[in-house]
């Protein structure tokens, strides 16, 4: 349906095509379920689980200690903001679990956070470089409202899936939903595939 | 767990639009197909342009739940904004909007939730927060309740007549209006303060709850979120127990 009278802004072009439905926004809007829970990386730790083992747990320390990864990228929220040219450092998952000397998992992955919130993604799209631990901004500090200390940092989905203020990733067989998930919001998530809730 | 099956785009109808304050107009809209929703949740408008641009925003419906034929939105002007400035500026009854919903189902509180409830809500952040109170005024069951309203000027406190009224018949629902940007120091009200809501003002508010509130739900701009956020995890509210809605920068 064309809306009556409605012709759009005159809006920048953008460096790349955005996915479809989304809109180029300059700030860094924020967006969680609940308020922003305080996290101090000094207690701060962070643990990966296979097939119900624990196979490995990070200190802030240990984790800064790995090799860091520089990811330059675009964001997309399924609130329908995206954002261009964005720079984040972290870990990736493959270091992680080459530290803790394992081999990839398969399956599925959920995400455990600080407040409890939750989110699934399958394995794969943790794997081979494609997620971080992420912890600097634009060469700044992951702020705490973005999820600092640490998010999980999975680009090619929508963010509601790179989890704020990580604390584990729990490898399964299965794949359960998360914390929107469950609300409706689609298992996958991909913003180019429009992925936002669940039948779509 | 609930799951909400969210719909397919749908054409609702514009039948009002009506000034609330000098930044917000209220919208209502008589939706094609029946569609129940819970209060707090919100729908996903989107415009189309002849070019087959679009652009989408979410809104919180501001109506109760009882009603699923209709749904009232409000909505503040943002500056340059795109889809808030085209319903200020264009919409008129009979004019058709595309929308699907409901979504979201965190923030969103039902009638029969019978603890003490803590709402706290900054300028159009009362959008959702009405439909709860909306919904819960036409049910039997009064659970404590206490609403913190902060707006800049009293010309900016939407629904300020309906609020007291229903503080007036329910004793257990208590309002506070906060005034920010208040011309006179003094507030000419015992429901107004004039000040920013800080920490002692949420103190002295839950007091007219005689326990901890067993939830609260924050709704405004992310700054306004990630303050009171912060007061509340400061006087011992458990995190999960905080349910918040940010609507924007
Ligand atoms: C779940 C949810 C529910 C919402 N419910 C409501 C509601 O009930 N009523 C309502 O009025 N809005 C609500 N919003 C906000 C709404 O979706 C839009 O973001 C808002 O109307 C601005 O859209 P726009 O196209 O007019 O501005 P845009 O063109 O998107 O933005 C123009 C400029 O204004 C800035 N901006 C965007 N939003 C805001 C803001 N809220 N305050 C200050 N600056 C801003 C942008 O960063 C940009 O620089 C809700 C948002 C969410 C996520």
């Amino acid at each position: 349906m064309i809306t009556n009278n409605f012709f759009g802004r005159k809006r920048p072009e953008p460096t790349r095509p955005v996915p479809p439905g989304q809109y180029l926004e300059d700030g860094f809007p924020v967006l969680s379920a609940g308020p922003t829970p305080k996290v101090d990386t000094a207690t701060w730790d962070f643990s990966i689980e296979i097939g119900g083992a624990e196979i490995g747990t990070w200190s802030w320390d240990q984790l800064n200690a790995l090799p860091q990864t520089d990811i330059h990228t675009d964001i997309h929220c399924v609130t329908k903001w995206s954002k261009q040219d964005t720079d984040w450092r972290g870990v990736t998952i493959d270091a992680l679990l080459e530290d803790a000397g394992v081999e990839p998992p398969t399956g599925f992955v959920m995400a455990g956070c600080d407040g409890g919130y939750t989110t699934n993604v399958p394995a794969a799209d943790v794997l081979d470089g494609k997620a971080l631990l992420a912890h600097t901004y634009d060469n700044e500090p992951l702020a705490p409202e973005h999820g600092g200390p640490v998010r999980l940092f999975i680009p090619h989905l929508y963010l509601w899936k790179s989890a704020k203020w990580i604390r584990s990733l729990t490898f399964m067989d299965q794949d359960v939903p998360g914390f929107w998930e469950r609300y409706g919001y689609h298992m996958y998530g991909d913003p180019w595939r429009e992925q936002r809730y669940s039948n779509d | 767990m609930n799951i909400d099956p969210v719909r397919e785009w749908q054409i609702a109808t514009v039948t009002s639009v009506n000034d609330e304050s000098p930044r917000v107009k209220l919208f209502k809209l008589d939706l094609a197909n029946e569609t129940k929703f819970r209060a707090g949740q919100y729908f996903d408008i989107r415009l189309t342009a002849p070019d087959g641009y679009q652009a989408q925003r979410s809104y919180s419906v501001t109506s109760s739940p009882e009603d699923s034929n209709s749904i009232e939105l409000a909505i503040e002007l943002i500056a340059d904004g795109e889809v808030s400035a085209y319903f200020h500026e264009i919409v008129k009854p009979d004019d058709q909007i595309e929308l699907r919903g409901p979504i979201g189902g965190h923030f969103t509180l039902s009638p029969n939730f019978t603890k003490p409830v803590l709402l706290v809500a900054g300028g159009s952040g009362i959008a959702p927060i009405i439909s709860m109170l909306r919904h819960r005024r036409s049910s039997t069951r009064i659970a404590p309740t206490v609403l913190m309203f902060s707006v800049r000027t009293e010309a900016d406190a939407l629904f300020a007549q309906e609020l007291e009224d229903m503080a007036q018949e329910n004793p257990n629902l208590h309002i506070i209006i906060a005034l920010t940007r208040s011309e006179s120091e003094t507030p000419d009200s015992k429901q107004r303060e004039t000040r920013r809501i800080d920490r002692s003002m949420i103190d002295s508010a839950i007091t007219k709850l005689a326990e901890q509130p067993a939830r609260a739900y924050v709704c405004g701009g992310t700054d306004f979120v990630e303050s009171i956020g912060n007061h509340l995890l400061d006087i011992g509210l458990a995190y999960h127990d905080i349910r918040t809605e940010r609507f924007g920068p």
